[in-house]
């Protein structure tokens, strides 16, 4: 057998078992998150009589027929695992809609938001470490480093309302909320115009916090690598500086910076809920947070499923992407 | 021979004369559109189905009731243009506006009344199926412009069942035959009234359009309404100011932004139009857990509450600190009961009298998550009581965890608020009466408070024909409520609307905001 189509087999080998792993993860965390729910008190039905602002234990019984909540347990989780497995994942009765629908309403503005953030947050991260790196020492070194540890310790909502505060009221160059201009009918190029226009303020607010911490990985990462033999054997060959860190300093730096690239793309989906409460983007993160106030379980499930298959999917991608960043790195080994 | 005849041409009249005078003065323009906040996003539109306020306020430009309320709550037409009531209080006969059209065309007529009343709300709203459980012996349709409500035994409030989120009146060509809880025009709402469902981005805002065929001729004025979804508070002030919205209804922002925002110039403000809700605020006492058991403690309790305080420094000067259970402007409301001033050492004489031991119990108080106002209430109520020698803990909850606790009368103390709906038979007598001693609603007789007088009192009051006989019943019953120290009741509640100047003949009656927007314009 040639040598390429071992590597091959094992490739797609390694894949299956992970997708066998990632099917059975996931199975998992349904069934865990199903049952931490219940011990939440409150359920749909008493929150919907308490919404009604009268009840009795006849209505009780009625609403908890409907959503299912007077089977037992068991039965209540076999029937939602047996609807995940054919791609059902439930009924709101409080939206009165699938919960596949109202998720997938939601689910495109949060990858806008959250995957402009990523790409923002790395490449301004990793361009600030380098140049931190570069200048080790010096006056940018330390504004760079100063800046980064303040966004890194600064809580989001705070920056988010000062951003606001200070980008959409004082100067009233940025709008403060809203994903588009309501009303203004807008389609075409203008209207993804308006879309990128509302995307700034929330993605530099989600980014910065995550610009921190790249620009410090890279940073300590760059500065570990530059002081390595082979750097100094190059520098020795008299290879120019800006192709050093180009060429070897930085792509041997990068491992850990796309390990942490990874795990923040794992929380694409989830991991926006304050940034788009305070600029009312209409995400994933604000159907979840509605969802447990209300105690609306199938669509809590729901985000939580997708949340938990979006982590899976990506240290899945990330694992079979390593072999890529560093070729010394035996997948399956 | 009738006891009340109203005619559509008096009462119109009447409302034309309740509008600002500036209105008054001016020709309304037509066009134009309406930017307002609903917070939080209501799950559906349907006000039959929910009856939550962001609900109301959006559903209610689509749905409709018989009747409407005014701000000194007298019954008003809206979707029935007059009505009778029979002598003996029994029967209640309703015509019906003319040319009444459902959204999708098809007339709108008294089968569709006597549908919502008799099987839709019947099953799915808990209010209106209490009523009709225990009052209607039926609903019919003898023509169809007329609906006939004939009660088992006479009922004083009856009248104010009518209101929006009590009745709102229900297509029965869409829903009849079918689980209303999936029907799909739960989605797309069919209502009577003046805007029509044009859009909903979830999210986002829902946007309504003008009803062409409306039933009243030549409106509403407006031709869009946007109904925003804001979720941080602090963006839906910024929303205002800078002119995004041109309305902050009352919760939309925290009281500290509200001094703010009324302080600003062209800015309009009211606490009308909440007169049919008039919500009180009470710290409830679960009298199966002891010291609350005995009434020189709960005395104690009402001693040692600041309300005035609590007014102003806590609610920012928005309420008006309650003396019992009736709200001021709720019907039959008396100030003529015992009053407990502030007075610590008169808290501390009852506790003694009491023969409690305050040190040996630990209290749980719940509070409202409602925000930092109701955290602030709680720590201050928990401070007091802590003078008089309890151990007071907190328990922090979220809306869900507040139900199930309260629903299941699992609490020591626990701050509630709730509608009074203008009679206090339909919304003050369940807090007391004991045959609502009952689990599975935070919003019924969840102290547990047993005393025949008052059930008796209530009773008669509810079944009176005779006005005066009614407030007689009702005076007594709020000195005795008072005297017992039943809750201890805080403030009520005042709402504050917030809008531009532009926005015209906003606030018109007293269910305010809820109330079909079709006589609202915007000045050019």
């Amino acid at each position: 057998m040639p040598e390429g189509d071992g590597r091959n087999m094992k490739s797609l080998d390694f894949i299956l078992r992970r997708l066998a792993k990632a099917f059975f993860v996931v199975i998992g965390v349904v069934i865990l998150n199903f049952l931490l729910i219940q011990l939440a008190p409150g359920d749909p039905a008493a929150v919907m009589a308490g919404d009604a602002g009268a009840g009795d234990a006849e209505y009780l019984a009625q609403l908890r027929a409907q959503f299912g909540l007077d089977k037992p347990l068991p039965v209540q989780l076999w029937n939602y695992l047996s609807g995940v497995l054919t791609g059902d994942l439930g009924y709101s009765y409080r939206n009165q809609l699938p919960v596949l629908d109202l998720i997938m309403d939601r689910l495109p503005a949060t990858l806008l938001l959250t995957g402009c953030a990523l790409v923002f947050s790395l490449v301004f991260g990793i361009l600030f470490g380098v140049i931190a790196a570069w200048r080790r020492g010096g006056v940018l070194d330390s504004t760079i480093m100063f800046g980064a540890l303040l966004f890194y310790a600064t809580p989001l909502f705070w920056t988010a309302l000062m951003a606001v505060l200070l980008f959409s009221i004082k100067l009233g160059w940025l709008p403060p909320f809203d994903m588009e201009t309501i009303g203004a009918n807008l389609t075409g190029w203008a209207r993804v115009k308006d879309i990128a226009w509302h995307l700034v303020l929330p993605v530099v607010t989600l980014g910065l916090f995550f610009t921190a911490i790249y620009t410090r990985l890279t940073r300590a990462s760059m500065l570990e690598v530059m002081g390595q033999d082979f750097i100094k054997t190059a520098r020795a060959k008299g290879v120019p500086k800006g192709r050093i860190i180009r060429r070897h300093a930085l792509r041997n730096a990068f491992l850990p910076i796309f390990t942490f690239a990874s795990l923040q793309a794992g929380q694409l989906v989830g991991g926006a809920v304050l940034t788009e409460t305070v600029f009312a983007w209409p995400g994933i993160g604000r159907l979840m947070f509605d969802a447990l106030l209300s105690r609306d379980y199938p669509v809590l499930l729901g985000v939580f499923l997708i949340t938990a298959a979006m982590v899976v999917l990506v240290n899945l991608i990330a694992d079979l992407l390593y072999r890529f960043v560093d070729p010394r790195i035996e997948q399956g080994a | 021979m009738l006891q009340r005849i109203r005619s559509a041409c008096a009462v119109a009249m009447a409302v034309a004369l309740s509008v600002t005078p500036l209105s008054a003065q001016e020709t309304p323009q037509p066009g134009g559109a309406l930017n307002m906040i609903v917070q939080p996003e209501p799950p559906i539109l349907m006000v039959g189905l929910n009856t939550q306020g962001p609900t109301l306020y959006a559903g209610g430009q689509i749905y409709q009731s018989l009747l409407t309320y005014g701000k000194d709550l007298e019954p008003l037409p809206l979707l029935a243009k007059s009505w009778d009531v029979s002598e003996d209080g029994l029967t209640y006969t309703f015509t019906l506006q003319d040319n009444v059209k459902w959204h999708d065309g098809q007339p709108m007529t008294a089968d569709d009344v006597v549908f919502t009343g008799d099987k839709f709300l019947r099953e799915a709203h808990p209010r209106w199926r209490l009523i009709a459980n225990t009052y209607v012996e039926s609903i019919t349709a003898p023509d169809p412009q007329t609906v006939v409500f004939k009660l088992s035994k006479p009922f004083s409030a009856f009248i104010y069942s009518f209101e929006l989120s009590s009745f709102p009146i229900i297509p029965k060509h869409i829903y009849e035959g079918t689980d209303y809880r999936t029907n799909p025009a739960n989605q797309n709402p069919i209502g009577t009234g003046p805007f029509m469902l044009k859009e909903w981005k979830r999210g986002q805002y829902i946007h309504l359009v003008k009803n062409p065929d409306y039933w009243k001729p030549g409106l509403p004025y407006l031709d869009e309404l946007y109904f925003r979804v804001i979720p941080d508070s602090a963006s839906r002030a910024i929303a205002f100011e800078q002119g995004t919205v041109d309305i902050l209804r009352g919760g939309d922002v925290e009281g500290f932004e509200v001094r703010r925002l009324t302080g600003m110039p062209d800015v309009e403000n009211s606490v009308e139009g909440w007169e049919m809700y008039s919500p009180v605020v009470f710290l409830e006492m679960n009298l199966k857990t002891p010291p609350f058991e005995k009434k020189e403690v709960r005395q104690a309790v009402m001693h040692v509450l600041d309300r005035n305080f609590i007014v102003q420094t806590i609610m920012f000067g928005i309420g008006q600190p309650a003396d019992g259970p009736f709200a001021a402007t709720t019907k039959y409301h008396t100030d003529d009961v015992p009053q407990y001033p502030y007075d610590i050492e008169k808290a501390k004489e009852l506790i003694a009298a009491s023969g409690v031991n305050p040190g040996d119990y630990t209290i749980r108080l719940m509070g409202l998550p409602y925000g930092s106002q109701w955290d602030r209430l709680a720590e201050y109520v928990k401070q007091q009581l802590e003078q008089l020698g309890f151990n007071i803990t907190i328990q922090a909850v979220d809306p869900g965890g507040w139900s199930q606790a309260m629903s299941d009368f699992n609490f020591d103390l626990a701050f509630n608020f709730t509608y009074q709906y203008g009679d206090p038979a339909q919304g003050v007598a369940r807090h007391y009466l004991s045959s609502n001693i009952v689990k599975g609603t935070p919003y019924g007789n969840n102290v547990s408070y047993e005393n025949p007088a008052v059930d008796q009192l209530f009773a008669e009051a509810a079944s009176s024909t005779d006005p005066d006989e009614v407030a007689a019943k009702y005076a007594e019953v709020q000195q005795i409520l008072v005297d017992d120290v039943a809750m201890a009741w805080l403030f009520d509640m005042q709402n504050v609307t917030l809008w531009r100047p532009k926005v015209r003949n906003l606030i018109r009656t007293g269910i305010g905001l809820n109330e079909s927007m079709d006589e609202v314009w915007i000045s050019k």
